[in-house]
């Protein structure tokens, strides 16, 4: 069991997830504490004792699942099919020949069991149909994305979510109101039989070809690993929630506090303090010095080679635009619009970027990314509103389709600005190449980044440190 | 009292009425038998606190509560010198030398314990609950971390102070801030997640006296079906509990458009959520 648990371990490890030794230590410990036999109480416990981080439970997941998933258990007697092959593999053509199998019956065990919520048959039920359905074929180094597919197809989710919904209404006929509420369990408890059948063909998958293959097939990069130019939209979902905690911490690293004692002495009381000490002033007296009220601008590339990353940052301007209260954003692809009253107070993220797309005018001649035309743009158009406290950071790829960069108009902006940060969601050695221009703008900029991830992102907010003056130092 | 199973576990916490899914119990279990403390994070509303509170009724265990907030130190959190006493004390007896007042004024009956020291000086064993300790500042965290991990207290002027009995300690978050891996690390880890229409059906059964089982079914469903939306703030478990309570008060029998319509302010406290909610159950109604 030991050697199961360190394998685990590791296999987290190499996911990205970072298990200490102390944390590896506990969960020894604790697993000694509970009942083997229980899968459950196994789960739950390396859970709480290996993962801290909610980012981190996908992982956990499907890495237990590969782990400590039995051996396909046998199948009942009474199944003639079953007994002749621990994979019975099915040739992809022969699929109306062998008829035999009874699909019915298995599809209404499956409706009885989802209608009773019946988790044993439920089991039973996925178990066969992966034995019948599946088709799976020994030695393939798949993750099973395909056998589940087809497994669910053949079985027709759709004719099953219709009698489960005819199943489960009562006779009296329901209003809209409470169809739609029917409609929303019955998917609950479709997903539900995905999920056996997911882990069923995992079960299998591991019997094959062990687990240390297989988790090395299933491993997905975490959500701080995902490249933001090519992140999928659950991807996105999931970042969304991380993003949170990061703003808070850029707000609070952004507005970091001088000193204290740093203000004006204040000599009204110190005055009055001095009477204490028979009016030699001893203990002088300081003023506040007023909170630093940070002024942030965001200007983002929304064009079309950046869609996914784009999509990202007007996430994370949406989560600002919570922490600042002023913020101000703007969009652009050949020509700039400022997008602050999108985002107002209690808009929701979606309607906010539809009215982006659709209100914003971020279009001067082609739709192509033209920084030089959107930095001068900006400049004449809001230049003048920059002081020496305002942050300006640009998120793009500086990709200028190889029009002229006119950088100098980005010197102008940073004289005016506190700091120009620059964000690229670019890999480092990718600058530069091609239409890139990013040596052109960077010489202008208080610091340039790769930000590729959100684990790069965390590490530029956990490094930022702003010159309190006004003198961009060139990088 | 000291559990056998996880199972005693959610025998003991359903008897305070406190309904525990498998994770839940299972990290009670544990904190108790590694004596550990747990680090309990999900949304607002999804019973983070309740969870410290049943623990302290089933194990018969005093509970004491700090609440964190910006700003907290270790002045409000572990102890404080009582000042006023001590200049009495240093004005009250002029006759003795210094030597000996100060190494009096700088005994215990000068210091005045806050929750942590208390629950650390406690004669009988507690339950302690931080909670929201996700406010405090990173620097601040330190504090807890000697507790933590070894519960005991240093005070310069006294040394250090063991715990006489063990306490169970609960420790929640928002998850507003990323907490310190050093603190994550001393910790069990339990995320509680918003139950399934299943379990929470149970719990407005058990919460809620009174409510017929389809009631309580209906309002589950809703309640899942409206944190489905994309909404500011999604509803809580107690405020479903409320809602469940207002259709009670107002003898309603079946959920339909219209009580909805009418009593959604109770599951949702922003005005853009209301209107959301109430649009899109409308709609479905007419699609």
């Amino acid at each position: 069991m030991i050697s199961v648990i360190t394998g685990f371990i590791d296999e987290l490890r190499e996911a990205g997830v970072p298990v200490s030794m102390v944390e590896a230590i506990d969960g020894m410990k604790a697993v000694e504490m509970i009942d083997l036999g229980e899968k459950v109480a196994l789960r739950e416990t390396l859970r709480a004792t290996l993962i801290k981080n909610l980012r981190h439970e996908g992982a956990f997941d499907t890495a237990f699942d590969v782990y400590f998933s039995n051996v396909p258990a046998p199948i009942e007697p009474d199944d003639p099919e079953s007994a002749n092959d621990v994979l019975p593999s099915m040739p992809e053509r022969g699929q109306g020949a062998e008829t035999e199998f009874d699909l019915d019956g298995l599809l209404e065990a499956l409706l009885d069991a989802l209608a009773g919520m019946d988790g044993e048959s439920l089991r039973r039920g996925a178990r066969q149909a992966v034995d019948q359905l599946a088709g799976m074929e020994p030695g393939r180094p798949v993750g099973g994305t395909y056998y589940l597919y087809r497994t669910l197809r053949r079985l027709d989710l759709a004719q099953l979510e219709a009698d489960l919904i005819e199943a489960l209404m009562s006779d009296e006929d329901l209003s809209e109101f409470e169809k739609r509420l029917l409609k929303e369990d019955v998917e609950a408890r479709l997903e539900m039989l995905r999920k056996e059948i997911q882990e069923e063909i995992r079960r299998r998958l591991v019997a094959d070809r062990g687990r240390e293959a297989v988790a090395r097939t299933l491993r997905r990069p975490l959500v701080e690993d995902v490249d933001l130019m090519h992140a999928t939209t659950s991807e996105l979902a999931d970042m969304e929630a991380a993003i949170g905690p990061l703003t808070r911490k850029l707000a609070s690293r952004l507005a970091r506090r001088r000193k204290r004692g740093s203000g004006r002495l204040d000599f009204r009381r110190t005055v009055r303090r001095s009477l204490a000490s028979g009016g030699v002033p001893a203990d002088p007296q300081f003023r506040h010095p007023r909170p630093h009220r940070p002024e942030v601008w965001l200007l983002c590339d929304i064009s079309g080679s950046m869609a996914t990353f784009s999509r990202f940052t007007l996430q994370f301007t949406h989560a600002m635009s919570t922490q600042f209260s002023r913020l101000r954003s703007f969009a652009f692809v050949d020509t700039v619009d400022e997008v602050t009253d999108f985002f107002g107070p209690g808009v929701d993220f979606g309607s906010a970027v539809r009215r982006i797309t659709q209100e914003a005018e971020v279009v001067w001649l082609d739709g192509h990314s033209d920084y030089g035309n959107s930095l001068e743009t900006f400049y004449s158009r809001y230049g003048g509103q920059l002081t020496s406290r305002t942050t300006v950071l640009i998120s793009g790829d500086a990709r200028n389709n190889y029009r002229p960069p006119r950088e100098a108009v980005l010197g102008d902006i940073a004289k005016a600005a506190r700091a120009v940060i620059w964000l690229n969601p670019e890999p480092h050695s990718y600058w530069d190449t091609g239409d890139s221009a990013m040596s052109h703008y960077g010489k202008h900029c208080t610091s340039i980044h790769e930000v590729r991830t959100l684990r790069q992102l965390e590490e530029f907010i956990e490094n930022l440190t702003l010159p309190s003056g006004k003198t961009p130092q060139n990088v | 009292m000291v559990f056998d199973s996880p199972k005693a576990v959610v025998e003991a916490l359903t008897g305070a009425d406190y309904l525990p899914d498998e994770r839940i119990a299972q990290v009670v279990f544990l904190a108790e038998r590694l004596d550990k403390p747990v680090l309990v994070e999900g949304p607002a509303g999804v019973g983070k606190t309740e969870l410290a509170k049943a623990v302290a009724t089933i194990t018969g265990r005093p509970l004491i509560r700090l609440q964190c907030y910006e700003g907290l130190d270790d002045a409000k959190a572990l102890y404080e010198w009582n000042y006023k006493k001590q200049l009495l004390r240093i004005q009250s007896d002029v006759d003795h030398d210094w030597d000996s007042i100060s190494h009096d004024i700088f005994s215990e009956e000068f210091l005045l314990a806050r929750p942590l020291l208390e629950a650390i000086r406690s004669p009988e064993p507690v339950v302690l609950l931080i909670d929201e300790v996700d406010r405090i500042e990173v620097e601040t965290e330190a504090l807890l971390l000697e507790i933590l991990s070894d519960f005991q207290v240093s005070i310069p002027e006294l040394g250090t102070m063991h715990a006489t009995t063990q306490p169970m300690v609960f420790l929640t978050s928002n998850n507003t801030r990323e907490l310190s891996e050093a603190l994550k690390r001393r910790c069990l880890f339990l995320h509680i997640d918003y139950p399934d229409a299943n379990r929470e059906k149970e719990i407005l059964s058990a919460r809620v006296p009174g409510l017929s089982d389809h009631l309580a079914k209906q309002v589950a469903q809703v309640a899942r079906s409206i944190r489905g939306l994309d909404l500011k703030k999604a509803p809580s478990v107690s405020e479903t509990i409320d809602w469940a309570r207002t259709l009670l008060a107002l003898s309603v029998e079946d959920v339909d458009e219209e009580v909805l319509g009418d009593t959604l302010h109770v599951l949702l406290k922003y005005q853009t959520d209301i209107e959301k909610a109430a649009k899109e159950f409308t709609s479905s109604t007419q699609a």
